[in-house]
């Protein structure tokens, strides 16, 4: 495995057995389940450090492949759930119960292949990707950049969540599609499931994380990152800048997508308050509090601050509030690269002592070691 | 829809409508203008926006407090008092905002939005403590509430008639400032050369910091505008952001006359279209319609073309 | 609850704070006293495990704190905090006191989700009293039925739901929207209607019916315009205009929100007067003409099971302590009225069914009435919905209603009516 070295191999295996061993061993089955949760924002933050951390594509509307994901598979688990005698009470039985309260009378063209799984486990990645790729090509081959870009994500996502909401009758609306209860047959509701579905979750997890590196450790990567820094030069050299970035969104929202419908399993519903700014900008702040530029920080970042959140909300919601704003600001103004650029300048200096690295490159989780946060900054247009 | 309208009617309608939509156009230049001038003039995207605006409308929330109680011969100008008040509580903080957070960020533009977002959830916050969860009802003077008849047929309301001499007077006074003034043609140096402007002897750091506290105080004067037409609640002012910035950017961001010009054009079609089909559908396509064009021409309507 | 410590006070001055405290308390009791030595056994009322002991039974509260609903949600767990207070004071359920666990759902229907397995799994809460919206509710249904809970739901709802596991104490779709139409068809004569509202499940569910009712069952009558506005939307100069082109008799406004505050303001901006102009909504209470201002909708009419200027004993002892609990300023809603009565039926259940259990509650609740509501009267229905009366009142100046009608009996609750989906 040439594109890890050892320093990568024991963070991944350090992540590995904290979320594989220490943590189901420590936590009940509800609290584990909540980590299931955080873990599916881990997908979201790592397409987010490849997007955004190596090539300086901010998307401000990775809710809307989060969301695509966790809706295709919701809309299979549905129809699942949905069979005749499950609901013989209703006007029209064997549709989903949100559809009869709004008189339709019967299952329409775009569900009717969520029935198959082979389908929905093609859908989940596919149907987000051909989004991004769809957004990308008009955005990048035109070379809108920077804040353009977040911005037109962001009304993007805005739009989605309205559709969403005000096609109640197709979608579920505002409620989501609730009450999902087996996976072609196989009940996801009681404890050892949820189990199961963590163990799932946290294998597909590290499975991504390895792509990940993967990618940035090819020439691929190199190139991304090029482009981050000095996008002219690269354009230059005969790369067709856009392709790159087109082919960098796209993964992150197929990431994107599988978390979110991991998200669908673990908690048992979806709903259009995933898809809008809000979560999104949240999702990009997991990534910066871990390090945009750190794949395991990111999934870190992930893990702590939705943990934190959900203790504080226990006790002092008002607080929490005030704690998740001035962390914002505190890791934007005073640690760009997040908890792992803390650990890269006061901690690894004290790992390589210990242990010398062998063979590969210095400073093991990053290719490039920027220490000032330096993407594209022209807030225009290249013309 | 148009079958069984007499022309009079018609007549009427189009003039009503046509009202509406002005009305809508100047509520969204007084939205948009705070934000072009900051994100134009300074590349800074200030996501917390909408919450300044809301401080211009609890200042004037206050400020009528403030009347009622002590005051009350003199309640019928409150209004101006207040929005001259929401101006200065705005555009102070503004520049507050700019010395303690914006001077550090700027070769980061993206950084910047992230950080004034967690700007907006504090300030979020800090309203929900001072003022309560629940929004306030802010009085207003008799002479404001009501329509005038133009005919019989034809009113205007006139809330209505107040925002737009309001957004006219910023306007003006933006203008001036920006294209007449010497501290204007300061601010166009930095924006188009901050290095040569330095170099010039021009105070960019000072520049900055009254180019944001501008932006901030125009965003308090549309609050204490819209206490007239919406609510002033901890939460109103994400109800806003997005459009906003949508009619910034799609006017084409270092262009003032772009950001008219999109909010005309953003504020007659969804005036327009509203009428025909409902809210929702209408926000939608004016939407899509507007990323469409977006992607098709990404530098929006009006580009400002210098050398770099 | 907080009990006084008397340590290093002398018996005489604890004997008069005694007196002191004991003068005061007149004027909260509605229930009948109970003491403690008439609680039963642990063992007897809790069989399957809920946090109850010899002195203490826990509860949940579920309410959005933070957030957008923060607004809405802050007055139903004011009426809920009451309750429990005055039921302990007056000796608890079962001779225990109730210690409440209050969670915040962040205006988040996720959040809800979770913190409503929180407080069932690991809480283990007899009752939880919490949602508002009826996306908050869907989202916990699925839990409180898995986990076999039970959730005292007060907001006014679109129906089409009923669940073991859940009471809900505000009115559905049917109760708040027949009595008004037929009352607005038969006083005034109103023939078309005009309807409106925000665009997700409850107003166009109800809008729905109330269409169903106009051009079924009321001769001659019609629907002349219907219209939907995403949620937190602020424009609504092009309806209203379109409104004053089409001119019904009746606009149907099932508008909410911060998009209510707008509404209104420009309604009576744009010169419509609604002395002249008859209009009936279902969405908006005290709580929400706190905000729209009480000049701003003058007039208009609104559809609900309280009001807060309802003249019946219980009221009159129901406002004063509410306000004496959270401030003179305070005004209370339908809603804030509906949870209210969430602990009180939940202790009259309990004390009927001599236990905890949920199952137990469950079969227990038809028929229980609690004749101390605010409102007058309720009586829970087989399907778990209420019997209550809908009343009509007229928005004043001042932000409160006058009561002009009300329904001379109760009206049935039916969560799926028939001819009406």
């Amino acid at each position: 495995m040439t594109f890890l070295n050892r320093k990568d191999i024991i963070g991944i295996l350090l992540l590995a057995l904290v979320i594989v061993v220490i943590l189901p061993v420590c936590l009940d089955a509800f609290r584990l389940n909540l980590v299931g949760k955080y873990l599916t924002y881990g997908f979201v933050a790592l397409g987010l450090v490849l997007c955004w951390g190596d090539a300086g594509i901010l998307s401000l509307g990775q809710g809307i492949f989060f969301g695509l994901g966790g809706y295709c598979m919701a809309m299979f688990l549905k129809l699942e759930a949905s069979t005749p005698e499950n609901t013989k009470i209703q006007s029209t039985p064997g549709i989903p119960d949100f559809m009869d309260w709004n008189q339709i009378t019967s299952l329409p063209w775009f569900w009717q292949p969520f029935h198959s799984l082979t389908f929905t486990l093609v859908a989940v990645p596919l149907v987000p990707m051909l989004l991004a790729f769809v957004i990308g090509l008009a955005m990048f081959k035109r070379r809108v950049g920077g804040t353009y870009f977040a911005i037109i994500t962001q009304a993007v996502a805005s739009i989605l969540t309205i559709l969403i909401i005000g096609q109640q009758g197709y979608t579920g609306g505002v409620n989501g599609i609730t009450d999902l209860r087996t996976l072609h047959g196989w009940d996801i509701r009681p404890d050892h499931a949820k189990y199961v579905l963590y163990f799932v979750n946290a294998g597909l997890l590290i499975a991504c994380v390895l792509l990940a590196q993967f990618v940035r450790r090819s020439k691929l990567g190199r190139i991304l990152v090029a482009m981050r820094d000095k996008e002219d030069r690269v354009r230059f050299s005969g790369y067709d800048v856009a392709n790159f970035k087109i082919f960098v969104f796209c993964l992150a929202a197929g990431l994107a997508a599988v978390g979110g419908a991991m998200f669908t399993l673990q908690v048992g519903f979806m709903s259009p308050s995933f898809v809008g700014i809000i979560p999104s900008i949240e999702m990009v702040i997991f990534c910066a509090v871990g390090g945009r530029t750190s794949i395991l920080g990111a999934i870190y970042g992930a893990l702590m601050i939705n943990w934190a959140r959900t203790t504080f909300s226990e006790d002092l919601p008002q607080v929490w509030l005030l704690a998740m704003g001035a962390l914002f600001i505190l890791v934007v103004v005073a640690f760009p690269n997040g908890l792992a650029g803390i650990y890269r300048r006061y901690l690894d200096p004290l790992v390589d002592r210990v242990m010398p690295p062998g063979g590969g490159r210095a400073g093991g989780r990053a290719p490039t070691m920027a220490a000032v946060e330096g993407p594209h900054a022209s807030a225009t247009v290249a013309k | 829809m148009l079958m069984g309208y007499s022309f009079g009617d018609l007549g009427s309608i189009m003039a009503m409508q046509g009202f509406a939509g002005l009305s809508l156009f100047s509520v969204f230049v007084l939205m948009a203008l705070g934000l072009a001038i900051i994100f134009g003039q300074m590349g800074v995207i200030n996501m917390a926006h909408g919450e300044f605006m809301i401080l211009g409308a609890y200042v004037t929330y206050l400020t009528s407090l403030t009347f009622t109680n002590y005051l009350p011969s003199l309640f019928s100008i409150y209004f101006f008092v207040a929005v001259t008040l929401a101006f200065c509580a705005s555009g102070a903080l503004g520049m507050l905002v700019e010395w303690a957070l914006i001077r550090q960020l700027y070769r980061r533009p993206l950084d910047t939005l992230l950080a004034t977002w967690g700007l907006s959830l504090i300030l979020q916050q800090v309203y929900r403590s001072v003022f309560g969860a629940r929004e306030v009802g802010v009085d207003q003077p008799d002479w404001m509430m009501g329509a005038t008849n133009l005919s019989d047929t034809i009113q205007i309301p006139i809330n209505g008639l107040i925002v737009m001499a309001l957004t006219a007077v910023i306007s003006i006074f933006v203008y001036l400032l920006i294209y007449r003034m010497k501290w204007g043609r300061q601010v166009r140096a930095v924006m188009s050369n901050r290095a040569m402007a330095g170099a010039v002897g021009i105070d960019t750091e000072k520049v900055d910091r009254y180019t944001f506290g501008i932006g901030c105080g125009i965003a308090g004067v549309a609050g204490s505008a819209f206490t007239m037409i919406g609510s002033t609640s901890p939460t109103a002012g994400q109800l806003y952001i997005v459009d906003t910035f949508l009619i910034v950017v799609f006017g084409g961001a270092q262009s003032l006359i772009g950001t008219i010009a999109s909010a005309f054009t953003i504020s007659q079609a969804r005036s327009i279209l509203e009428f025909f089909l409902s809210g929702s559908m209408a926000q939608v396509l004016v939407l899509l319609t507007v990323v469409g064009i977006l992607m098709l021409r990404p530098q929006g309507l009006f580009v400002l073309k210098i050398r770099r | 609850m907080s009990k006084d410590e008397k340590s290093g006070h002398t018996r005489s001055h604890s004997r008069r704070r005694l007196l002191q405290v004991a003068a005061a308390l007149p004027a909260i009791s509605v229930l009948p006293r109970r003491g403690y030595a008439a609680a039963p056994a642990t063992a007897a009322v809790n069989t399957t495990g809920l946090a109850v002991t010899d002195d203490s039974v826990t509860v949940g509260i579920l309410h959005s704190i933070t957030g957008t609903m923060a607004i809405s949600e802050t007055g139903s767990v004011e009426a809920e905090k009451l309750a429990i207070s005055q039921i302990n004071s007056e000796g608890g359920v079962l001779g225990r006191q109730i210690k409440i666990i209050q969670e915040d759902g962040a205006s988040d229907w996720p959040t809800f989700a979770e913190k409503a397995k929180k407080l069932l799994v690991n809480d283990k809460c007899a009752a939880v009293f919490g949602c508002w919206t009826s996306a908050s509710r869907k989202a916990v249904l699925p839990v409180f039925e898995q986990y076999n809970g039970m959730l005292y739901y007060p907001t006014f709802y679109e129906g089409l739901e009923q669940s073991k596991n859940v009471i809900y104490t505000g009115q559905e779709a049917t109760q708040q929207i027949l009595a008004g139409l037929d009352w607005v068809n038969r006083t005034k004569g109103s023939k078309t209607f005009y309807l409106l509202g925000s665009d997700y499940i409850w107003p166009r569910t109800s809008n729905k019916i109330a269409r169903k009712h106009i051009e079924n069952h009321l001769t001659g009558c019609k629907v002349v315009g219907e219209d939907y506005f995403p949620l937190g939307s602020t424009q609504f100069n092009s309806v209203i205009n379109k409104m004053k082109l089409v001119k019904p008799d009746v606009i149907y406004a099932i508008i909410v929100g911060g998009s209510n505050v707008a509404f209104y303001k420009q309604l009576k901006a744009a010169g419509v007067d609604l002395s002249k102009q008859t209009l009936l909504t279902i969405s908006v209470t005290e709580d929400e003409i706190l905000g729209i201002g009480g000049e701003n909708i003058a007039g208009a009419y609104a559809c609900m099971k309280y009001f807060q200027s309802l003249d019946n004993p219980n009221n009159k002892l129901f406002v004063p302590a509410f306000k004496k609990m959270w401030g003179e300023k305070s005004v209370i809603g339908d809603v804030t009225q509906a949870a209210y009565l969430g602990p009180n039926l939940w202790q009259l259940t309990a004390e009927k069914a001599g236990s905890f259990d949920i199952d137990k509650i469950a079969a227990a609740s038809p028929g229980v009435e609690f004749k101390g509501a605010p409102e007058g009267y309720v009586r829970i229905h087989e399907n778990h919905h209420l019997w209550s009366r809908t009343r009509v009142g007229r928005a004043r100046l001042d932000g409160q209603y006058d009561v002009i009608y009300e329904t001379a009996d109760l009206v049935e609750p039916n969560p799926f009516p028939k001819g009406y989906q």
